[in-house]
């Protein structure tokens, strides 16, 4: 494969919701290790441009390739391989509430990869451990704090071997206390060069990690670029803008 | 202890009329459930053809008396060349009366299922079957229980209708008794306490089968 074929691009996605346009004709382009983030205003289409990239929302027109093959929607076979290649992390966990924590990891492996209980428990084991809950495995969501069912969450995604991971402001939900563990699995992630894009408000993450910054504004990406271009001080950018106030909430608390 | 030949005749009686009424409730509470977890499915999952029949199942079943459908089955087919026994018009009415409520209770059990444990199944990968299966009757299943378990204790006690249609059960037993002896507060008593443990045993059983399949954040323990 050459390098410079993307690992997932999406083309031109539209999606309404009842006559109401959220997302008006989006494209971007995911390379091996590139981690982009999403950031703008509520309701400008991040989580909906994510969720369509899943397939979870079906797009109203647009294109989606994944390793330069095109998913055909109409084909549920082919989206269903689709998103075992592509993990998704939500804002709420999304957690299985009647399973484990490690039946949340392992769960998929047995009964969609159907490998055997064991070793989709070994396997599992081996991921909780990688987001440090190794030790949580037989507590159910509701014994878990919000930050450990992130990364149960995050490990749940992982176990499936994901080539890219979609996540949709993982750390929203959570109590400032607890952000910092989720923030610290992404960024083991992000080190080991899992390909990402990332809807968030941490100033941190846009800051340091995103290889580009996409600003995403009433259904269109309206900036983007490295957080260097966007970020310095006096851009007159909206990226710019956007984090001061950012910025500004977090030294009021 | 000796009992007066109308208490060792109300008692054979009633053991006799206990054992038909077993015979009745069981297969109706298994119909039932099978029927209700079927209609409930179809009500949420279906195709809208499908789902428009098992809404009008539900709403035919729950909106008519029990006596009426009785009536219907047992005195009503045979015009059209449908005959039941007694006993099997009883059990086809109650199955398909407590399927119904029953119906009711997986719908809500299913559609109290939030959208996000969808999209955490769909996300990995499972199909939409796979999903129903695995994550969301699971959940659904704890969440109908409380609803199930008081239609089935609801079921054991409409059983007495059985004698309406002339299958002689625990009631019809009791009635017969009473009428020959004339001694109905007695005798409504006594089948009021046998109601009473049939009702208590199955309390007990769910509440096992409760705790058995409790998970903590499904209800509190």
């Amino acid at each position: 494969m050459p390098q410079d074929v993307p690992v997932l691009s999406v083309k031109n996605i539209t999606k309404s919701f009842s006559g109401v346009p959220i997302l008006k004709g989006v494209s971007l382009e995911l390379r091996e290790g590139e981690i982009k983030i999403l950031i703008g205003p509520s309701g400008g289409g991040k989580s909906t441009l994510l969720q369509c990239m899943n397939y979870l929302v079906a797009p109203d027109q647009g294109q989606i390739w994944l390793d330069g093959e095109e998913i055909c929607i109409t084909k549920k076979r082919d989206v269903y391989a689709y998103r075992r290649r592509v993990g998704m992390i939500f804002q709420d966990f999304n957690l299985f509430d009647h399973l484990t924590a490690i039946d949340n990891v392992a769960i998929a492996l047995r009964k969609i990869k159907k490998i055997s209980k064991k070793e989709a428990l070994i396997r599992a084991l081996k991921e909780l451990e990688m987001v440090g809950l190794a030790d949580k495995g037989h507590l159910y969501p509701a014994e878990l704090s919000g930050g450990q069912k992130q990364r149960v969450a995050i490990a749940r995604a992982l176990a499936m071997d994901p080539e890219v991971l979609l996540l949709d402001e993982p750390t929203s939900a959570l109590d400032p206390e607890l952000i910092g563990e989720v923030i610290a699995v992404i960024r083991a992630l992000a080190n080991k060069g899992m390909t990402m894009i990332l809807a968030t408000h941490q100033i941190g993450l846009i800051r340091n990690l995103a290889h580009e910054i996409l600003f995403m504004e009433q259904g269109l990406i309206v900036e983007r670029g490295t957080p260097g271009e966007l970020l310095s001080r006096g851009n007159p950018s909206r990226t710019q803008g956007f984090c001061d106030r950012l910025n500004e909430l977090y030294d009021e608390n | 202890m000796e009992l007066s030949p109308f208490y060792q005749e109300l008692i054979s009686s009633l053991n006799r009329g206990l054992l038909v009424s077993i015979a009745l409730i069981v297969p109706s509470v298994l119909g039932g459930i099978v029927i209700g977890i079927l209609a409930g499915s179809v009500r949420v999952f279906g195709v809208p053809w499908l789902r428009k029949a098992a809404d009008g199942y539900a709403a035919i079943f729950r909106g008519t008396p029990l006596v009426v459908q009785l009536f219907i089955l047992y005195f009503g087919l045979p015009n059209l060349g449908i005959y039941f026994t007694p006993y099997w018009a009883a059990v086809v009415g109650f199955m398909l009366c407590s399927g119904a409520y029953q119906s009711e209770y997986v719908r809500g059990a299913l559609l109290s299922i939030k959208r996000g444990q969808y999209f955490g199944a769909l996300s990995l990968g499972f199909s939409g079957v796979q999903t129903i299966v695995w994550i969301i009757i699971p959940q659904a299943v704890r969440r109908a229980l409380h609803g199930c378990g008081n239609e089935i204790i609801y079921l054991i006690k409409y059983s007495s209708l059985a004698y309406i249609v002339t299958c002689i059960e625990l009631t019809g037993e009791g009635k017969t008794i009473a009428t020959e002896y004339f001694r109905f507060t007695e005798v409504f008593l006594v089948i009021g306490v046998y109601y009473l443990v049939l009702v208590s045993i199955a309390s007990m059983i769910l509440k096992k089968i409760e705790t058995k399949w409790h998970i903590p954040g499904f209800g509190l323990h």
